[in-house]
Parts: structure tokens; sequence; C-alpha cells
């Protein structure tokens, strides 16, 4: 950057940004931190619950309770499989989009997204008879199909916006190397979008992770996700925070941690086709 | 360059995508539509059959029906007000030099990541609680009443819920954009003796249309869909102080078990959101076409 | 084609099971996270010794989500549960519905031993359709220091003139102290439990003979009025979103003079672990209004019924009959002692002299006992249950109200509006049930 900067100007800012990020950022430290409280301590008033000692009390507690693994894994299962069944789908879709538009294209876009907006909480009894006769009910299987059809018009406007910002001379360029509509997709056009894809899949990843109706509603224990072990300890008789807390950070440590890791390259395929 | 073959062949791509959304878009709709007009409640297995459009009529004459049209776009315009302006700030600050860029980007987007049932438990009970939150016990500590948000201002305390979600993702796109941003350009206007503020609204803002529109879609999709957040917090109330359209669709079809003013509670919720869905699609169509 | 090779494997999984006989057979239990229940997981030991071919996988869930889930699942008979935790609402609904088997137990299991009160509550034409894990009823706890400190004594049956005595005597805002802490926030099993205890004991009722509602009356004004007055001048603030859960931290903090709600929190309150008023807590019957016959007490007790769909009745019933026996009674109060014991079931414990030391156990009894499910209210009344109405529609109805009720609380709405509200939102949807012609 050609910028000059002042120094002064530098900390201010530095002072400034950090003090957002951390204001930000402390809803979930706090909930960390309580989590390594007793439930007495966690009711206490801020200075005092930072003097008091940590324990894993709360921890044990839900270890006991649960079988966290089989939850974390399911999430695992059902967040990635939706996602990548939805890649499968919408990868040649998009691909079709970007490069190949027709004059109904947009609209054909605008109507995927359209289809988001059915409110969950009205289809629900459809659905769950739908599933009753299919044999779906609390299976993994069921979730993932609800999930990916949930994001998929995410997944191809997202690919497509992506795609479109891969110039058009090169496939013309491989096309007169004699390259097959097969062989541009798989050896010309998939490296190039793999930022994008890896983008489009870390964000649906995320989505899915969090989705919290149809998992919670179309699960009993077998299948049951993160979302359905938090709601375990929502608001049982008697205190509750640091449980709550503890609950919480296992439920939301796994993603935070794949986010904050792979945040370059979410951020990249971010754009939505906003940045030209 | 696109040939009759590859046309085919572009459809033969497009088409697994469309016939699933498709089916996923109209099983749905015409069971919902086919129980709208049935006197249906899980409770009551011996009634039944048809009934017209009594409860069409039953969900639109609800006395929270009005209310929960205007929460409804209070939530999702106040969401959007802060995310937008907030981010747009957000990222104008964090696309400026300093020390420790990385480590605050990854505090300002955490938020993101938190699941919509966690964020609303822990900002319901850690901090708005009015006895044992952090807000309250800041008050105290100062010597002033605790607040009760939930209670004083529901509405207004899930949008805060809802915005402090939904923040990172705006800002993320908007500096994204920002990032992109010619520096030459900038440097030209400089030259030419803009000052920053002209600087910002000439030559940032309209770079940033785009992104802005972008933003604007995406979260209203999503936030039309808010459900989670009032059912922690507030339960839609008091009194229908926090009941959106949504909100109101549950309370038929899953509090009352009454399948029947659920679905037709859906049905009018899906009509009044793509009346919406047009207006953005027209909006952001245009922006796409550029 | 997945669909038809997952049913064929299904089908193949089924025919596997049935033919080999001492197969083990899992049974998945739905239940309420709250402690007594999260308790039992623990002891399930002792169980699996005795039935070493079942298997019981739990699904906890929190109450709303739990009803919420259990109510779809049963109502569109999707198979998922072989035993369901429910309340004393649902009981005799889904009873009467056909939705829930018979409990037919063994001799051993002494049927005639349950409190009255709370079996016939869960009684539909002479059948038991539930079997009642812990029952509980509401009463008065109040802080024994903060009233000799105010020079007063809680009479054992008091009025709610004493109540707002007490609770004005009580209250010292600068310390953080209120004299009373009540239940706040809209939900029918929330605000409402409480209230229409209350209404009751002012001689109110939901509906006349013909189903139409009686929020126009007096009795419910004068009621609402009261609770107003009460929680506005000796109520802790933030009230309109308490429950049961965040006045159980209120009174554990020190913050509530008394505190009228479920009978199982008085175990709450005096455990020294959690409360720092343990030792300083007394009870008292639930109020009435001075010359009512009725008291404000109600009656809830969480059951564990078989869902008529399951395809493991038996394994389910062994279950059943283990959790809500005699046995595992003893076996709690080996483990973790007397007053850690479910309760509110059985006259048997209550018999018991070593669970009469307990301080809140023959309060707990008595509360119970004076609750009348059949009789709720001094009016005649078309209705079965005392802080519910028995309909299927009374979700709903008693949630909606709640919200007008909670608003009234918050401010944001005043007495009269809130009443004249719910009357027409009752008589609305009364109307599309089809109750009122």
């Amino acid at each position: 950057m050609a910028r000059a900067v002042t120094p002064r100007r530098k900390a201010l800012v530095t002072v400034l940004a950090w003090t957002i990020g951390l204001a930000l950022f402390f809803p979930i430290l706090w909930t960390v931190i309580l989590s390594f409280k007793t439930e007495g301590d966690a009711i206490a008033s801020p200075l005092t619950v930072l003097t008091t000692p940590f324990t894993l009390e709360s921890y044990h507690v839900v270890q006991d309770r649960s079988n966290y693994f089989l939850h974390f894994w399911n999430s695992v299962v059902i967040s990635l499989g939706s996602t990548l069944f939805a890649l499968v789908v919408a990868i040649p879709a998009a691909w079709a989009m970007a490069f190949v538009p027709g004059p109904k294209t947009k609209d054909l876009l605008m109507w995927m997204l359209s289809t988001k907006m059915m409110p969950a909480v009205g289809v629900l009894v459809p659905i769950y008879l739908l599933f009753r006769d299919l044999g779906l009910l609390d299976s993994r299987i069921g979730l993932v199909v609800v999930l990916m059809l949930m994001n998929l018009p995410i997944v191809v406007w997202m690919l497509y916006t992506y795609f479109r910002e891969i110039p058009g001379e090169i496939l013309e360029a491989a096309r007169m190397d004699g390259a097959t509509l097969k062989d541009e997709l798989i050896h010309v056009l998939t490296p190039m979008a793999v930022p994008g894809i890896a983008s489009t899949l870390l964000l649906n990843v995320i989505l899915a992770w969090n989705e919290a109706f149809w998992t919670l509603q179309l699960t009993t224990s077998k299948a049951a996700p993160l979302t359905t072990f938090i709601a375990g300890y929502s608001s049982p008789e008697g205190l509750f925070y640091a449980k709550l807390s503890a609950a919480s950070t296992l439920a939301i440590a796994p993603i935070l941690i794949l986010g904050w890791f792979s945040q370059k390259q979410l951020v990249r395929g971010l754009t939505f086709g906003a940045v030209k | 360059m696109s040939t009759q073959a590859s046309r085919t062949a572009a459809r033969l791509m497009i088409s697994p995508a469309v016939i699933l959304l498709l089916g996923w878009m109209i099983v749905p709709l015409a069971m919902t539509l086919w129980f709208s007009m049935q006197r249906y409640n899980l409770l009551m297995p011996g009634m039944g059959g048809f009934t017209g459009f009594d409860n069409y009529s039953y969900f639109l004459t609800d006395p929270a029906f009005f209310d929960a049209i205007k929460n409804t776009l209070v939530l999702v315009l106040g969401v959007l007000a802060i995310t937008t302006v907030g981010g747009l700030l957000l990222a104008l600050l964090l696309d400026q030099p300093f020390w420790g860029q990385g480590i605050v980007r990854v505090l300002v987007i955490a938020p993101f990541f938190v699941m919509p049932t966690v964020s609303a438990l822990v900002w319901k009970n850690m901090f708005m609680n009015p006895v044992n939150g952090v807000f309250a016990h800041l008050a105290k500590s100062i010597g002033l009443q605790p607040y009760d948000f939930l209670a004083q201002s529901p509405l207004a305390s899930i949008v805060l819920i809802v915005a402090w979600q939904w923040l990172p993702f705006a800002t993320l796109i908007l500096l994204t954009a920002l990032q992109s941003l010619d520096s030459e350009q900038l440097e030209a206007a400089e030259m030419d003796g803009a000052g920053p503020i002209s600087r910002f609204f000439y030559v940032m803002l309209p770079h940033l249309a785009r992104a802005i529109t972008v933003v604007i879609l995406i979260q209203t999709i999503f936030l039309l869909s808010t459900f989670a957040e009032i059912l922690v917090t507030t339960n839609g109330g008091p009194g229908t102080a926090s009941t959106t359209l949504t909100y109101l669709v549950y309370v038929q079809s899953l509090l009352q078990f009454d399948v029947g003013s659920g679905a037709a509670g859906g049905i009018v919720a899906v009509v009044l959101a793509n009346i919406v869905a047009i207006f953005l699609m027209r909006m952001i169509g245009k922006n796409l076409e550029n | 084609m997945k669909i038809t090779i997952r049913a064929l494997m299904g089908a193949c999984a089924l025919s596997a099971l049935a033919t080999a006989a001492f197969a083990e057979t899992t049974i998945t239990v739905a239940t309420v996270n709250n402690g007594d229940m999260v308790r039992m997981q623990g002891l399930m030991d002792e169980f699996y010794k005795a039935n070493p071919d079942i298997k019981v996988e739990w699904v906890t869930l929190e109450e709303n989500v739990l009803r919420q889930k259990v109510t779809t699942d049963i109502a569109t008979k999707g198979g998922q549960y072989d035993v369901m935790t429910i309340g004393t609402y649902e009981a005799p609904i889904w009873g009467k519905q056909g939705w829930l088997l018979p409990l037919d137990f063994p001799a051993s299991y002494d049927v005639d031993d349950l409190l009255p009160a709370i079996r016939n509550g869960l009684t539909v034409d002479g059948k038991l359709y539930a079997a009642p894990f812990y029952g509980e009823s509401s009463m008065i706890m109040y802080r024994t220091d903060l009233m000799a400190e105010a020079g007063l004594t809680m009479p054992a049956e008091p009025t709610w003139d004493d109540v707002k005595a007490a609770a004005k005597a009580m209250t010292n805002k600068d310390k953080e102290i209120y004299g009373i802490c009540l239940r706040g926030k809209a939900g029918w099993g929330e605000n409402m439990a409480f209230l229409s205890a209350m209404a009751n004991s002012y001689g109110a009722k939901w509906f006349d003979m013909d189903w139409k509602p009686q929020f126009d009356g007096g009795p419910w004004k004068e009621t609402l009025t009261d609770y107003l007055d009460l929680m506005t001048n000796y109520g802790p603030p933030g009230a309109s979103n308490n429950g049961f859960n965040e006045n159980l931290a209120l009174f554990q903090q020190g913050h509530c003079g008394m505190w009228i709600d479920a009978t199982v929190a008085a175990s709450f309150v005096t455990n020294p672990k959690d409360s720092a008023v343990a030792d300083k807590v007394g009870f008292a019957l639930a109020p009435n209004k001075a010359g009512v016959a009725k008291h404000g007490n109600w009656l809830w007790a969480w059951n564990l019924a078989i869902p008529a769909g399951t395809q493991k009745a038996d394994a389910a019933l062994k279950f059943v009959e283990w959790a809500t026996s005699k046995e595992y009674t003893a076996l709690v109060a080996s483990k973790e002692g007397w007053a850690n014991v479910p309760p509110g079931t059985r006259t048997s414990l209550y018999e018991n002299p070593e669970y009469q030391k307990v301080p809140f156990a023959a309060m707990t009894l008595n509360s119970i006992n004076a609750a009348d499910p059949t009789h709720p209210t001094v009016d005649e009344v078309p209705y079965v249950g005392v802080q519910f109405v028995a309909i299927p529609e009374f979700q709903g109805i008693g949630t909606a109200v709640g919200q007008q009720f909670s608003a009234a609380l918050a401010g944001t709405t005043s007495a009269d509006d809130a009443l004249a509200a719910a009357q027409s939102l009752t008589t609305r949807e009364m109307t599309k049930a089809g109750y009122i012609k």
C-alpha cells in the first residue's frame, strides 16, 4: 500500500479496532469463561466471576449426561454431507448458467433464491408426514436431503457469481486445443474454481451446522446433532448458567475453530459477485 | 459463443438443480395449500373436512396479524440498517492499517459462527437478564436501576441479538469489496482535491453499491425466517410486541397444533415474502446487469 | 432407490430381531431436563442389572421443545418414542384419544399406593394411562429471617391480605430484597399456571357451563389487579420474563421474601450447595382470598406414558414400572438421600418416618391434597384441571392470554385492556373450535 500513515493515526485505529473487535467477541468469551465456573459463581457480578476459581465441573456433568461425540459426529455428517450433495448438483448448474447464459438465466436464479422464503414452521407437518411415510424420521440421510435442498439456492448463487469471474477466453483457448466439454470442466475450470468452491463449501457447512429448526424437529436420538444437544440444557429447573455455557461452548467450538482456520478461504468467495 | 449443442448440455446440467428445487417447492406448497383448506387439528383427530377459506379468514383477522406484519418489517429493516451501516463503518475501519489486523478480523467474524439458539440463550440469560445478567451487574455497579431489555423493549433487543450475528457477514463482504477498490482511483481523487468525505461518497460508495445490495438480499432471505431468537427470548411477547409473521405461524401450527390455520398462515407468509422478494430481485437484478 | 434399499434392510433387521428371542430391545425415552429425570439417567445400572435385555436410549429436552416434539409425533403416529414424559394436562386428553396404552401393572406395583389426587388426573374411564414420576402442588416459600426481622409470623393458611402485608414489610429495594416473587413470563404453563390457580382462590373461573369465557367478570379483575399491585410494588425488576427458573435463582440468592411456586422448588431452595438461604426457609399453604373456600394451589405431575404405536410395549412397560416404583424411590434414597427422592406420587413415601424428617414433606402432601382437579373452582365448571383447562385448545389460548397478562405486568397495557383482550381472543378461539355455538 502506498498510502502513508502517521504512527499516531495507526495507534488510534488500532485502539478503536481492538475495542470494537473485543466488544463483538465478548459474549462468546464470556460464555467460555462461565463454562469453567460453578453454578453459584456463574451468576455473580462480572468482577467477582473473574476472581473465582476455574473448574471443569460443568464439563463433567455435560459429559455424563449426554453423548457429545454422537451429536458432534451427526453434526459433521449432516452439515458436510448436505453441502457435498449440494455442490454435486450445483456445480454443473452454476457452470451452465455462467458460461451458457440464456435469456432466462437471471429469472431462474432469482426463482431459486425465492424458494428459500417459505417459512419452515408452516410446512413442518406436511414434511413430517412425508418423512414418516418414507421412514426417514431420525435418519441422517433425511436431514442431509432437507438441508441440501435448503442451501442449494445459496450454493448455486455463490458458485454462479464466482464462475462468472473466470474469463471466457481461457475456455475458448482450451476449446481451440480440442478440449471436450468434460475436459473443459475437469481440467480447466475446476482448478480455477477451487477457491470459489472451497469458500462455498465452508459457508454452507456453517449454515448447515447452525440450522436449528429441521435438525431439531426431524430427529430424536440416533441422528440428533448438536442443536438437539443444546435443547437439553436450556432452562432446566435450578441454576444452569455454567452447564449451559459448557454445552454452548462444546456446540460452537468446532465450527468456530474451523471458521477461524479457514477464514481466508471463506472470505475470498464470500463476495457473491459483489466485487468486480 | 454458445452453440446449439452446448445449450442442450447446459440445460442438462441445470436440470437436476431445477428439478430438485421444483420438487422442494411444489410438494410442500401443494400439501400446505391442501391443508390450508382443511379443518385439521392434530389434537382432534375426529374432526376434518373441507372448510374453504375459513382458515385464511381466521388467520387474517387474528388480532396479532397486523402487529406481526409491522414487527416483521421492523425486525428485518432494523437489522439491515444496523448491519449495513455498522458493517460499512467497520469495514472502513478494518481497511486502515493497524497492529493486529488478523486477530481483530478473527474476533469480528466470530459471532457469525454461533448457532442462533445458542446466541439467543447467551444474550437472554448471561447478558440481558435484569438480575444476573452482565448488563444488570454493570448498571448496578454504577448505581443505576437495571434495564429490563426483553420486557421493556423486546423487539429492539431481538434486533440487537440478530444484528450481532449478521454484522460480521456484512462487514466481511463490504471489506472484501473495499479492498478490491483500486487505490490509484482513490489517489487520483485525492489529487483532484477531494476530501475524505467526498472521496467516500463519490468513489467508494458507488464501488460498494453492488456489495451492499448483495448484503441486503442475502440477509433479507434469512431474516424473514428469524424464529429461534424469538422463541428462546420473548416467546413473541410481552403481548404481541415481538410476534413476527413466522412466529405467528408457529403459534398456530405448533402451539395450537392447528395444521389448517398454520398452513393458511404459511401461505400468507409465502405470498408476502414473495412480494418483498420481487422488490429485492428488481433491485439486485438491475445491479447485477452492469 | 436408496430408500427401497433402506426399507429392505430395515425389514431384514426387524425380522432378524424377531427371530432372535434373547436379542436386546432398545427403547427410546423422551424426557424433560428436570433434575429428577436427569438423576434417573445416572441410576440406570440398577435397571440394566434386572433387565439385561433392555437398553434405554434417552432423549432429554427442554420442556417446551419436548412437549411440541412428542405431541407432533404421537398425533402423526410417527412412532419415534417408546416412552414419553408427559404432563397432567396431556394424559387425560391423549388417553381419551386412544393414543396411549392403558397401563396394567402387576400387583407388586401397588397402584393403590399412588396419591388419589394425582392418580385421578391420569385416569380415563377407570384406566390408568400414565404413571406419575413426580408430583407437585404449589405453596408459599418464605424467608423466616426476614419475617422475624419485620416482626411478623406466617400463618399456616395465610390469606392474600396476609401475603400482601408480609410482602410490604419485607421489601427493601435498596438491599435488593423484594417482598414477593411470582411468575410473570407468558405461557400456559408459566404465568397462567400461577394466575389460573390464584383466580380459583378469588372465586373466578375460565369458563361457565356454556364454555363462555369469564374474563369480563369481577373475580378475574380482582385477581389481576391484586397480582399487578403486588408485583409492581413489591416484586423484582423484569418480572414479566420470570418463570420458575428465574424466580428460583432470585430466591436462592436471597432476593425474594416470598415465592409462591411449585412444591418441588423446596428441595432446591433448602439445598445448601446452591442456595444462600437454605436454612432460612419456611413453608405455608398457598393463599386464598378471605372467605373463598378454594386455595391458590395447583396440581401437576410429570408422568411416563407409552404411546399406542410402539412395537416394544413390553420393554417399555417394564421400564415405566421400574422408574415409578417404590424400589426406585428406595434406590434414590440410598444413593442421594431422602430429600432428593422424586416427591408427590405415593402415599407410602409420606408415611415413611425417614421421609417425614424432610422439612418440606408435610407441606407438600397437604398442598397436593388441597388441590382438586375435578372441582377446581368455587362455581361449577364444565372442565377438569386446576391451573389449566384440560381441552386440546388450551395450550394456544392459555399462552395468548398469558401474553396479555405479561404485557400488563410489563406495563405496556392496562389491566382492563388485558382482560378485554383476553376475553375477546378466548371467545374467538372457542368459537372457532366449536365450543361456543
